[in-house]
């Protein structure tokens, strides 16, 4: 189990050492140089050459790399260049707001998503079936901006029930904060049900097949008793792993909805970094999210691992 | 390269290939045929299948005919009809510029539907060609791919599109450079996994033993059996790509003004929903909704139909 965790933590770091350099350079090896960017065409060469000296863009790019990294083990993210703050006062306010976010979508989509999905599996072929997996899956490949514009001209301003923005006036109370983030929760809801259901519904086909539900039923159990005990059990693992690697979606992704809501979370972030050719956010922010899908799939595997023995003796010998 | 030593007799009951049990040595030509005939029998019976081609057939044909169809030419501007409600004279309305909104959704279909299927088919491609080699050749090659592979999928679409207007600027091939760059991968991974199933059969070994050259039994006689994976890769692909496009024009670095693309056109005018003015923002909605679930639709009928 310990070699397991080795391991796949081991895979992660190398994953997100690549992320890194891709970013960076990526970003980086741009035309032109970085304060002339910043400063625009009719800035004097003299105070290019200051601000390129203050970002310590004047180096070497593997120079400027290495400085980059030994202040992310430092704690430290770097400044911004367009508000002259530091990274960490603007990323980690608005991973909170995204985690707020994230986390209700979870609380509604987890639940509903593995109950179609059962249903599905249980009418396998049948009406519902089709239904539930057709219509979830179609609702997934509609952009989630489309269903934000959607659900504000129909709760916002037709029916009047629900605020258009997402941000709460400051001050306002968890539940108001809630009743705020009620439609872009929504427009995740309908993204997400798609993938969790058809991922729980093949988890229920494969364990409806299974030998230890044959046995089940031809021991007598009741069908009920059967689905409940043995069938659903196993069939929300793969569930697991689909909830997890949208985590990295969630967090980051939602750069259209946080757009149309107006709501300051990291996809803000990215995106006003990426207009204002803001790098020092814009590559700490996409490590960050980086990090966060990795922490999650990392954690979907340790949980997959300790609820199916199989995985766990399998990767311990 | 430890598989290929494996005993071949063994592997065939071992053998894992997605579309179901086949004879080892492969279909022959006339079984080929019937299990052809049998596919397009399923699709055309398939109601999904059925509405997806309608409602893709239908964009299609706004796509080339839209400048016909439309009542309005979709770039003029009449700043004196701005923002007009939905009338006889204009059925969906007119933007801010006074443009007809219907006429601008009819002729919307284009770029999308000539930038989708282009980046699809160069990730679908390239995507195929590396899940061949990584598929068949496996060592450093493949581990190391796959490690870059799951860099790549760590960072949402958004964000390889984000990082690649800001190094490329916005344009319609940055978005099909990022297309490129996010399905590629996706894809190799399935052709691969489909190729590993494939690899396994008598008739590789046969072409080995007969001293045939990798790119000969890589293209010559592995590709055409893992081309039902390829095609259903494609579809769903088609899929995201219209859903992704959409997002980057939407969110101002994909296609440019002033065509008249959907995602663009809800850009230009969402911040006017809270003051009532939700016509140009609605029907460009609806029309990408209708493209999207209209794909969907047309790649799960292919996919059942594969699938069998």
């Amino acid at each position: 189990m310990t070699r397991f965790i080795a391991k796949r933590l081991g895979l992660g770091l190398i994953t997100l050492w690549l992320l890194s350099v891709l970013v960076f350079f990526g970003t980086q090896v741009l035309p032109g140089d970085v304060a002339r960017r910043i400063l625009g065409p009719f800035a004097s060469p003299s105070a290019v050459n200051a601000l390129n000296k203050q970002l310590g863009t004047d180096k070497s790019i593997f120079v400027q790399y290495l400085n980059w990294i030994t202040g992310l083990f430092h704690g430290d993210l770097g400044t911004s260049v367009a508000t002259r703050t530091s990274v960490s006062s603007i990323v980690f306010p608005a991973l909170w707001h995204s985690a707020k976010l994230a986390i209700l979508a979870f609380i509604i989509v987890v639940p509903l998503g593995i109950l179609g999905g059962v249903v599905a599996a249980l009418y396998e072929g049948r009406f519902r079936d089709r239904l539930i997996s057709v219509g979830g899956l179609s609702a997934t490949t509609v952009p989630e901006f489309v269903w934000s514009v959607v659900f504000i001209l129909v709760f916002a301003l037709w029916l009047g029930i629900l605020p258009s923005t997402a941000t709460a006036p400051p001050g306002s109370g968890f539940l108001t904060q809630i009743e705020y983030l009620v439609l872009p929760a929504l427009c995740l809801v309908f993204v997400l049900f798609g993938y969790i259901a058809r991922m729980a519904r093949a988890g229920t086909i494969e364990s409806l097949e299974a030998d230890y539900t044959r046995t089940a039923v031809i021991k007598g159990l009741p069908y009920r008793t059967v689905v409940r005990r043995h069938v659903l059990r196993n069939s929300l693992l793969p569930t697991i792993a689909v909830v997890a690697t949208q985590a990295g979606y969630l967090i980051g992704g939602l750069v259209a909805i946080e757009l149309v809501f107006n709501y300051q979370g990291i996809g803000q972030v990215l995106y006003r970094a990426a207009i204002q050719k803001d790098f020092p956010v814009l590559q700490s922010a996409v490590l960050i999210v980086g990090v966060v899908y990795l922490v999650a799939t990392l954690l979907a595997d340790l949980a997959y691992s300790l609820l199916n023995p199989r995985i766990r003796f399998e990767s311990s010998s | 390269m430890s598989s290929f030593g494996e005993p071949i007799g063994s592997s065939v009951t071992a053998a894992e290939s997605p579309a179901g049990a086949e004879p080892a040595l492969g279909p022959g030509p006339d079984e080929a045929k019937v299990i052809r005939r049998e596919r397009l029998a399923l699709l055309l019976r398939s109601k999904t299948f059925i509405a997806g081609v309608v409602i893709l057939g239908f964009w299609i044909v706004c796509a080339i005919f839209g400048s016909l169809l439309a009542p309005d030419d979709p770039l003029r501007t009449n700043p004196v009809s701005a923002l007009q409600a939905p009338s006889s004279a204009h059925l969906f309305g007119t933007d801010t510029l006074g443009r007809d909104v219907l006429s601008r959704v009819l002729v919307g279909a284009r770029d999308i539907l000539i930038v989708a299927p282009l980046a699809t088919l160069l990730a679908t491609a390239m995507g195929t060609l590396l899940g061949l080699v990584t598929g068949y050749f496996r060592g450093f090659v493949d581990d190391s791919l796959g490690r870059l592979i799951d860099a790549i999928l760590a960072v949402p679409v958004v964000i390889v599109g984000l990082l690649s207007m800001v190094a490329l600027g916005p344009s319609t091939v940055t978005v099909i450079f990022v297309i490129a760059v996010v399905f590629t991968p996706v894809i190799a991974r399935t052709v691969r996994a489909a190729v590993l199933s494939e690899v396994q059969y008598e008739y590789v070994a046969a072409a080995r033993l007969r001293n045939e050259r990798a790119p000969y039994i890589l293209f010559g006689e592995i590709l055409p059996n893992v081309m039902g994976p390829v095609l259903v890769e494609f579809t769903v692909r088609l899929g995201y790509a219209i859903f992704t496009i959409a997002t980057l024009s939407f969110l101002g670095f994909g296609i440019q003004p002033p065509a008249p693309d959907w995602g663009l056109q809800i850009y230009q005018h969402y911040g006017l929903i809270s003051g009532g003015y939700w016509w140009p923002v609605l029907f460009p909605a609806l029309a990408i909704a209708s493209l999207v679930i209209g794909v969907n639709l047309l790649s799960d009928g292919i996919s059942q139909a594969f699938e069998r």
